[in-house]
């Protein structure tokens, strides 16, 4: 049988080395459940166990259940009949089968009926399903969804919505976007008026929202009497004849997953945490976990466009051998395999940041008394959280649409035609680095952590371990790079100016990115010969990368901003 | 309404998957080089019952499966589907048994277990392919049987009938019978789910362990409560009160008298011309070397 875990060596090569166990004790809070609920485990080793059981479960369900059907999805696509989307039955199948395999409330607290995973193996399983086919987004919606809810929700709402989460019985959505407020959530005007009882009211119209047919939803609203983000709440609402959903999306990609445009007629909602704090804490938080899904989606996109490319050039002949022999095609691959093995670093890397952060922040929820012990330690999380996200969602999702493009590429016309998986996977991947915020905004969310030290402190904290036993030349590079970035922010923070840096941000978040996965890549060759060639083939372009970036950033730019406002006809 | 099932099922080698030899050179089949998997059919037959406990959440389904220890896994894996109770029926007494005996201790199994409503089995395994066992264990209950079942139309616990759609050459049938009956199942409906990841952290180390209970149900009847405990009941000639005369080798009477691995090879194909001239002649050819007539 089939199966998207065990046929993986590089993600097993993560799930068997990554360092899970003080992440374990955060999240098991020392083992207290266990004997409280039979599935609970004992120790480290049982729930490491239990993590690689479950994905296995996963790997079967995206092998069998999703994979063979993804192109029949695509083709359906999704309808709108009488006010309620109709899925393809491919999709409710296999929703059917991760609601049986109980796999719906993955992240969710045991006693909601969830299995307490942590987010750095929901993560694995994220990488899986979108794998085995990418508009499959209920899955990582419900556990982002609910677990926004277990973080923030009263005791009430949470013990009366996640178990209907977990069970799967009811789908969820985040519904944030309007037509007037995309990127910039600002500028949300849905209405949340407060009637009599006390209870919220909600009006107005959202967009480009997906899975709004699910039935529980977390809505960002304006409650409060005045502009911009303080003015907006969040609201827990369940979906009946009050909200109507007027279109489903026709899309480019990812056909299986509705986008739906709803229209809010005096819903019944309420209110999530504090006023006010809708757009600043909780949706920033929702929006967060909901990057690191993204990341994970464009990761399992790769590869499987990866593979048809792999097979296709073994097998595909011209000028009397097999296209793989041309030094054209082997390199394309060689890049494709390993910017994939560098995004799938980072990702664990970025998943276990987040998760130290949330077991710390979770202990601390249980235990107040126990705060001091952690302060210091979180904090370092939070921040560091606030910078791999972002960059993680960036790298992974540019990645993944370089290498289904390039997938295409090897393919040739084949390529280009419906009968192969590849112009799917291509149009898949092409929404992963747009929705949760574009690649530019990740990049404004990362600018600061690259600026401030963020970025060197971790640097320096991989730098500071004991490389001795890796060659001298690949530190060197490492090193090198991070010297040509150095110099780049220095200049960029010497010019003063918003604008400078704003124009030459992506460049230097992405050299920051570069170094940050040339030290992943390092740290996993101390538990695999063969990483070493990854991260020697990564470090060599990375420099090249570097040196054009920082080049381009050190000479006169004020000319060059300005030649491209006037080429585009913008005034100054 | 709740149902009592009893499903049959069987580990057997991956017929599909052989990672060596399959046969050894003397003829008899190679068990290192074939993976232990769970009989396709089966796993069928236990989502049917899987299904019915869904509409019907009092049914109670317990697995049941004759073989070495190691056999025990098809149990574990029954019991990350869904299951409520699983048995192994192991002895050295049963080894060596044909369909005959086979069916016999099954027989005995499914009467300690009580008052059955349904019995369901796969069709056949994929290592015998006999499709004998199913009906031999109803005919030894004195239980209606509808075999190669595809799907149940309906199911009233009530007035206790059960409408089966059995699958026949060119079509199918629609069978209805009075409980209890025994059902076998192909592989054409009730898509197997997958193992619940929350049943498989429960169940994952279960262990066999041997009962010398008089009434199962004591140690077992409450499997979901514990976790790690030796769940899986492990029954022997004496507790399914079997006569030893009628088991094993010793109530077989089949007798393999050799086994011959059979290599197939593909010929060239022959086209008939599609005329009356032309079939005759094929059919007089066929006569001729004794394929026909």
């Amino acid at each position: 049988m089939d199966n998207f875990l065990t046929d993986n060596e590089d993600l097993l090569f993560h799930l068997d080395t990554m360092d899970l166990d003080r992440i374990i004790r955060l999240y098991e809070d020392d083992f207290s459940e266990a004997g409280v609920f039979p599935h609970a485990p004992k120790d480290v080793a049982d729930a490491k166990d239990n993590y690689r059981r479950t994905l296995e479960i996963v790997g079967q369900i995206a092998a069998e259940y999703m994979a063979p059907f993804a192109p029949e999805v695509d083709a359906t696509g999704v309808h709108l009949v009488d006010g309620e989307v109709v899925f393809a039955p491919a999709t409710a199948k296999a929703w059917d089968m991760m609601r049986k395999a109980e796999l719906t409330g993955m992240t969710f607290a045991r006693k909601y009926g969830g299995l307490n995973i942590p987010l750095t193996i929901m993560t694995m399983g994220g990488e899986i399903f979108s794998r085995g086919d990418a508009s499959f987004l209920n899955l990582g919606l419900q556990q982002d969804i609910g677990e926004t809810l277990e973080r923030f929700g009263s005791e009430e709402q949470k013990a009366r919505i996640i178990p209907l989460l977990s069970r799967g019985e009811e789908g969820s959505a985040m519904i944030l976007t309007e037509p007037d407020a995309g990127s910039d959530l600002q500028a949300v005007t849905l209405k949340a008026t407060q009637v009599a009882d006390g209870s919220w009211r909600l009006n107005g119209v959202k967009r480009f929202i997906t899975n709004g047919c699910g039935r529980i939803g977390l809505v960002l609203a304006r409650s409060e009497d005045r502009e911009g983000a303080r003015g907006l709440s969040m609201f827990l609402y369940h979906r009946d004849k009050h909200t109507r959903i007027r279109r489903v999306e026709e899309k480019l990609g990812i056909h299986g997953s509705p986008t739906c445009e709803m229209q809010f007629n005096d819903a019944p909602a309420e209110l999530v945490g504090e006023r006010g704090r809708g757009l600043t804490k909780y949706t920033m938080w929702l929006m967060n976990s909901a990057r690191l899904s993204v990341a994970s989606q464009g990761v399992g996109i790769a590869e499987a466009a990866y593979r048809e490319a792999l097979k296709y050039a073994q097998e595909r002949e011209q000028f009397g051998g097999p296209i793989i022999k041309l030094p054209a095609v082997y390199e394309m691959l060689a890049d494709m395999r390993i910017s994939i093995e560098a995004a799938r670093t980072l990702l664990y890397e970025t998943a276990r940041v987040v998760d130290m952060k949330e077991g710390m922040e979770r202990i601390v929820e249980h235990h107040p008394e126990r705060e001091a012990e952690y302060k210091s330690e979180i904090k370092k999380y939070v921040r560091l959280s606030a910078m791999f996200t972002p960059i993680a969602k960036m790298f992974n999702t540019e990645m993944a649409n370089k290498v289904t493009y390039d997938a295409i590429q090897i393919h040739g016309g084949t390529g280009f035609m419906k009968d192969f998986n590849v112009e799917r996977h291509y149009r898949d991947a092409r929404i992963t680095n747009i929705y949760e915020g574009t690649t530019q905004l990740q990049v404004v969310a990362a600018i600061g952590a690259v600026m401030s030290g963020t970025a060197t402190a971790a640097m320096d904290e991989y730098a500071g371990e004991d490389w001795s036993s890796m060659p001298a030349a690949l530190l060197k590079g490492i090193e090198r790079t991070r010297m040509l970035m150095e110099k780049a922010i220095l200049h960029v923070k010497e010019q003063a100016s918003d604008e400078v840096t704003g124009f030459h941000a992506r460049r230097l978040v992405e050299m920051a990115t570069d170094i940050i996965i040339a030290w992943l890549l390092l740290r996993d060759a101390r538990h695999a010969q063969r990483k070493l060639l990854v991260a020697e083939a990564f470090v060599e372009k990375m420099q090249a990368k570097a040196e054009a970036s920082t080049n381009f950033i050190m000479s006169e730019n004020s000319a060059f901003m300005k030649n491209c406002k006037q080429v585009i006809g913008l005034a100054e | 309404m709740g149902l009592n099932i009893v499903v049959l099922v069987k580990q057997v080698p991956d017929t599909k998957n052989v990672t060596g030899k399959a046969m050894k050179d003397d003829g008899t089949v190679n068990r290192a080089a074939l993976p232990a998997i769970f009989n396709p059919e089966d796993l069928h037959a236990l989502e049917a019952a899987l299904r019915i406990k869904d509409a019907h959440p009092d049914t109670r389904v317990n697995v049941i499966t004759m073989g070495p220890p190691a056999a025990a896994q098809v149990l574990k894996e029954s019991l990350f589907r869904g299951a409520d109770f699983v048995a192994l029926i192991t002895d050295r007494k049963f080894a060596g048994a044909d369909t005959l005996a086979t069916s016999y201790a099954l027989s005995c199994a499914i009467r300690k277990i009580g008052a059955v409503d349904l019995v369901l089995c796969g069709r056949q395994a994929i290592d015998g392919d006999t499709a004998q066992v199913g009906p031999q264990t109803a005919e030894k209950l004195g239980m209606n049987q509808i075999t190669c079942v595809s799907d149940i139309a309906e199911l009233d616990a009530k007035k206790r009938t059960i409408s089966a759609r059995r699958s026949i050459e060119g079509g199918f049938e629609l069978v209805k019978a009075k409980l209890p009956v025994l059902l076998t199942v192909t592989d054409e409906g009730f898509e197997p789910r997958p193992p619940s990841a929350r049943r498989v952290m429960m169940y994952k180390n279960a262990v066999a362990s041997a009962s010398n209970d008089a009434s199962y149900d004591e140690c077992y009847m409450n499997a979901s409560a514990c976790a790690d405990d030796d769940i899986i009941a492990l029954w022997d000639i004496a507790s399914i009160k079997a006569d030893p005369e009628a088991c094993g080798l010793a109530g077989s009477p089949t007798k393999v008298k050799k086994i011959d691995s059979v290599v197939l090879t593909a010929q060239d194909i022959r086209m008939v011309d599609a005329s009356e001239s032309g079939i005759a002649a094929l059919v007089h050819e066929l006569i001729a070397d004794h394929t026909i007539g």
